[in-house]
């Protein structure tokens, strides 16, 4: 392994971040705010609590999905598309390196960002709502797993794309849509039965519910299904880049 | 001289079926100084990023240093620097940042006092933290060079470095290049300025429609140039050449109105002032006399043209 070069591209990214700290740092607090204020005080004051829990606690775990979600794919599919797009792919591709340390260079950095924003609007949360959090360690692991399986997807839309209008197209199209209706702002119990049965067959309702279990103990789907789910969806992405560095596609022609 | 870069029948087709290369070897000697030229779409960028690993070659085989450039890749990159043709750069990243990046990616640590050489060098030292979107088109290029040489390669690459360039930088950028060879660096370049190649190359290559047309020792193309031609034209025409002048080794024409004289400019005695005075005893009435040379532009065009007549 080239773990030089592994940590050369992933300190390059992160300089990314680091040059737009305000940005990364100021708009997920504020977005996190607006949320509250909106969902959780002014609508949230008058629907009822869901077993138990007031309506604005119980959309913290959505709402920093929803972020890291979008962050993610947003961090990886710029970090390797912005090369493309530049030309400076080529001393990658002509470095000693082999792909997966490409991969954990990128993906790494992309998921690093997509995780420090969740933590900062876990934190902002605390500021307009009590939060607990029942099970740590599974909080943990579905917020990285979530991270850096959505770094993924986003580093094979950025290897993808060829123009920055494919870049926005998935995640507009299909990701964000995804997350609405996942059960990021609401139980999926409570919707009527027919929608219930067709929301199952959304991967991110286990996503959410999963995450939110590991706050509240509250799963609308079991929470072994939840981690089956995230686990498939790293794996088919790693399958897919893989097949992409063996044949060269849209990078090595 | 040992052969640090070896090519054999490299080949590269694209999907359309283009075909980029057809069949190209060449050996390149440790140390020396190697000119491509050839027209646009003749093959050398292609050529450059299949052995560099951009592109996968179709067939053939390349080994740089004695490793093979597909299967033992990490040992043959390593050694190998690119300073592509477009200038291909973080525009929001500091000069020095970009050049750390690349020793890392070549698999070497952090070592900021070879950086600080490499920048200076190459007079980007003043500039390493400033934004490389704020640097002019001149420096971006040397930035460009001193990313390609940040890991310390044996062999450089350097795709039209002079492309575009004003002949202030054009000239630095060739002393630049004798530098690096008086410290051992192989250096491939690839040019369509003739007059690039003389400058610096120890050899040429002609390369045109994927295929290397001659490959010479460039003194021994500068001596075929130093050739200079004197034709002689005749009020009379004559039969042959008189016996007076057989010893000049004359070429009559075919109305017998001409002949050419061919002699070395570099030569101590050209021989033009004896042939002259022979030419006047031998009865001969002159109309006209021209001469003409051949270059390396001539030699060049005539190889390309008759590669695609």
């Amino acid at each position: 392994m080239n773990w030089a070069a592994v940590a050369a591209i992933y300190r390059f990214e992160m300089a990314r971040f680091f040059r737009t700290l305000a940005q990364s740092f100021f708009s997920p607090v504020l977005s996190t705010s607006l949320y509250f204020i909106v969902f959780g005080t002014a609508i949230g004051s008058r629907i009822e609590t869901i077993e138990g829990v007031s309506y604005g606690a119980f959309i913290v775990p959505g709402l920093i999905m929803l972020s890291v979600v979008t962050l993610a794919i947003s961090n990886a599919s710029f970090g390797i598309y912005f090369p493309k797009f530049l030309g400076t792919i080529y001393e990658v591709l002509s470095a000693p390196i082999n792909f997966l340390e490409i991969v954990i260079g990128y993906v790494g950095a992309a998921a690093t960002k997509a995780l420090f924003v969740g933590l900062v609007i876990l934190v902002t949360a605390t500021f307009f709502v009590d939060i607990r959090v029942e099970h740590p360690i599974a909080m943990a692991a579905f917020l990285i797993l979530t991270c850096l399986s959505f770094a993924l997807l986003g580093f094979i839309i950025g290897i993808w794309a060829s123009n920055f209008e494919q870049m926005s197209l998935i995640p507009q199209l299909v990701i964000t849509p995804l997350i609405f209706l996942g059960g990021t702002f609401y139980s999926i119990t409570m919707l009527p039965p027919v929608w219930q049965t067709i929301t199952l067959f959304n991967p991110v309702v286990y996503l959410v519910s999963g995450f939110r279990w590991s706050f509240y103990g509250l799963a609308d789907v079991p929470i072994f299904f939840s981690l089956l789910a995230i686990g498939a969806f790293t794996g088919i992405c790693l399958a897919i880049i893989w097949w992409i560095f063996k044949t060269g596609w849209r990078i090595r022609s | 001289m040992t052969t640090i870069l070896s090519i054999t029948d490299l080949r590269k087709s694209y999907a359309d079926g283009f075909e980029a290369l057809k069949g190209v070897s060449l050996d390149i000697e440790e140390g020396e100084i190697l000119a491509l030229l050839g027209p646009n779409g003749a093959g050398k960028t292609t050529l450059i990023s299949t052995i560099c690993g951009i592109t996968m070659p179709s067939s053939g085989y390349v080994s740089v240093g004695g490793h093979d450039i597909l299967n033992d890749y990490r040992a043959a990159r390593r050694m190998i620097g690119l300073v592509p043709q477009e200038i291909a750069l973080e525009p929001f990243e500091k000069v020095q940042n970009t050049v750390r990046l690349s020793r890392g990616l070549f698999g070497l640590g952090r070592d900021d006092a070879k950086i600080e050489d490499i920048l200076r060098k190459l007079s980007l030292w003043d500039k390493r933290k400033n934004a490389v979107k704020e640097l002019s088109g001149g420096m971006k290029r040397r930035v460009l060079i001193a990313k390609a040489l940040a890991h310390e390669p044996r062999i450089l690459f350097l795709d039209e470095p002079t492309a575009g360039v004003d002949v202030e930088l054009r000239k630095d950028m060739w002393e630049i290049v004798r530098e690096l060879k008086e410290n051992g660096v192989t250096i491939i370049l690839t040019t369509h300025y003739i007059e690039e190649a003389e400058a610096i190359a120890d050899r040429v290559g002609v390369i045109n429609g994927g295929e290397l047309l001659l490959v010479e020792d460039k003194d021994n193309l500068m001596a075929q140039m130093g050739r200079k031609h004197i034709e002689v034209m005749l009020t009379e025409p004559v039969d042959a050449i008189p016996d007076a002048l057989k010893q000049y080794d004359l070429t009559l024409n075919g109305a017998g109105n001409a002949f050419v004289y061919s002699y070395d400019i570099h030569g101590e005695r050209t021989g033009i002032t004896s042939l002259l005075n022979d030419v006047a005893k031998a009865g001969l009435v002159l109309r006209d006399v021209q001469t003409r040379q051949s270059s390396l532009e001539e030699i060049f065009v005539n190889l390309v043209s008759g590669e695609q007549a």
